[in-house]
């Protein structure tokens, strides 16, 4: 089984998130900061990230940048899921190596569409 | 709603547009007209069709009709379709056509999706193309108000995120206060038109690639054979037609033939182009 990492400070976000992608066949793991994260990624690396933009301790664009310098670390897909929705942020996330960008609020169809937009299911 | 009115309400779709409304849907056909009462300016759906009776005003019909046609659509839906195009129908018709141009109609283009991501793949593939092949690129639908919202090239947040890559967005679109614009050089691209497809299609044109998903499944036991025959004098000898998932031609005439291996691409019948 595939595995997605969810990166959201909000629980009921990574509630939500992880309810859509275990039904389109993701094991989860939930971080709720960068930091977090990528403590996860250097124990085990998953197949996928979902990762928020704006968290404390340590941001989603801060923690993709340094997730691609770790070894393994340009093997998971990721897709940001945040509030921020302009082509300046979005140009930002896929120079930094995201793989596709939702922009909340998001539903089930959204984020289907975008993981297999992106190869991931 | 009462049931009369209901059944008027699907015997003007079958007549005027071979569009199949089920009178039972009382809640989906009173979702629909709702909208419409109110922008006519009448008190509630009952009055509306209550001047529809005494009047028989064509415009208050077709706008009634317009609104029960609206289907749902999305950018790259179904993904598939979008990829025989981009890989194979477009450069098989490319090495045929040596520079004549190709011609592709989205039949039923609704609020713009379908023909603006053809449009997209014909921007990205352009150069690659055989013999610098021109493509040419038509969209019609029967609602004015879809055609006017498709033209406008303005989506919402959740519109442009469902099947639309976050690459072509960065491309082709700009934001709009709340919405997201798509680039003139793209809407450009496109011609359009009003078009009733159980109507006399001959003044048209001719097309080597007609998308009309969605709407087969839609339309009345008697238009479904009208449409193909219509769309298959309207494509060329060498074309292809693309329909929606689950749509199926089997005993709805001759005009057609599945592509094989390719699920959605139809070819027409040789024995359909001597009797066209």
């Amino acid at each position: 089984m595939k595995t997605c990492l969810v990166v959201d400070d909000s629980r009921v976000i990574r509630k939500v998130a992880r309810r859509i992608l275990e039904d389109i066949g993701f094991e989860i793991a939930e971080a709720s900061d960068g930091m977090e994260a990528l403590a996860w990624c250097r124990a085990s690396m998953p197949d996928a990230i979902l990762l928020d933009w704006n968290m404390p301790v340590m941001s989603g664009i801060e923690f993709l940048r340094r997730l691609r310098q770790e070894p393994g670390g340009d093997r998971p897909g990721v897709v940001f899921c945040t509030v921020e929705n302009d082509l300046e942020r979005i140009r930002e996330a896929l120079d930094a190596g995201a793989s596709e960008y939702i922009m909340k609020p998001f539903d089930g169809d959204i984020i289907a569409s975008k993981f297999a937009e992106a190869g991931l299911a | 709603m009462n049931p009369e009115d209901c059944d008027m309400i699907a015997q003007l779709c079958a007549s005027r547009a071979g569009l199949l409304v089920d009178p039972e849907k009382t809640y989906l056909i009173e979702s629909r007209l709702g909208p419409v009462a109110r922008r006519e300016a009448f008190g509630s759906i009952a009055d509306m069709l209550a001047a529809l009776k005494a009047r028989r005003e064509d415009r208050l019909a077709w706008a009634i009709v317009e609104a029960m046609a609206a289907g749902e659509t999305g950018f790259f839906r179904d993904r598939t379709p979008f990829e025989l195009f981009r890989t194979e129908v477009l450069p098989t018709l490319a090495r045929l056509r040596e520079g004549e141009p190709i011609r592709v109609w989205s039949a039923a283009c609704g609020s713009g999706q379908e023909i603006y991501s053809l449009a997209m793949i014909v921007d990205d593939e352009r150069g690659g193309l055989a013999g610098n092949a021109r493509i040419e690129l038509f969209a019609s639908d029967l609602s004015e108000r879809a055609l006017e919202k498709a033209q406008s090239g303005l989506y919402t947040q959740f519109e442009i995120q469902r099947g639309l890559p976050i690459r072509q967005l960065v491309r082709h679109f700009e934001k709009a206060d709340e919405m997201w614009a798509l680039s003139p050089r793209i809407r450009q691209m496109v011609r359009w038109r009003r078009i009733n497809l159980i109507s006399d299609l001959s003044a048209a044109g001719r097309f080597d690639v007609i998308f009309c998903r969605y709407v087969l499944n839609s339309m009345t036991a008697q238009a479904r054979p009208r449409l193909l025959e219509n769309l298959a004098r309207a494509l060329s000898p060498e074309g292809f037609l693309v329909l929606g998932e689950g749509e199926a031609i089997q005993g709805l005439g001759e005009a057609f033939q599945p592509v094989s291996g390719r699920p959605g691409l139809y070819a027409r019948n040789p024995a359909f182009r001597v009797a066209a």
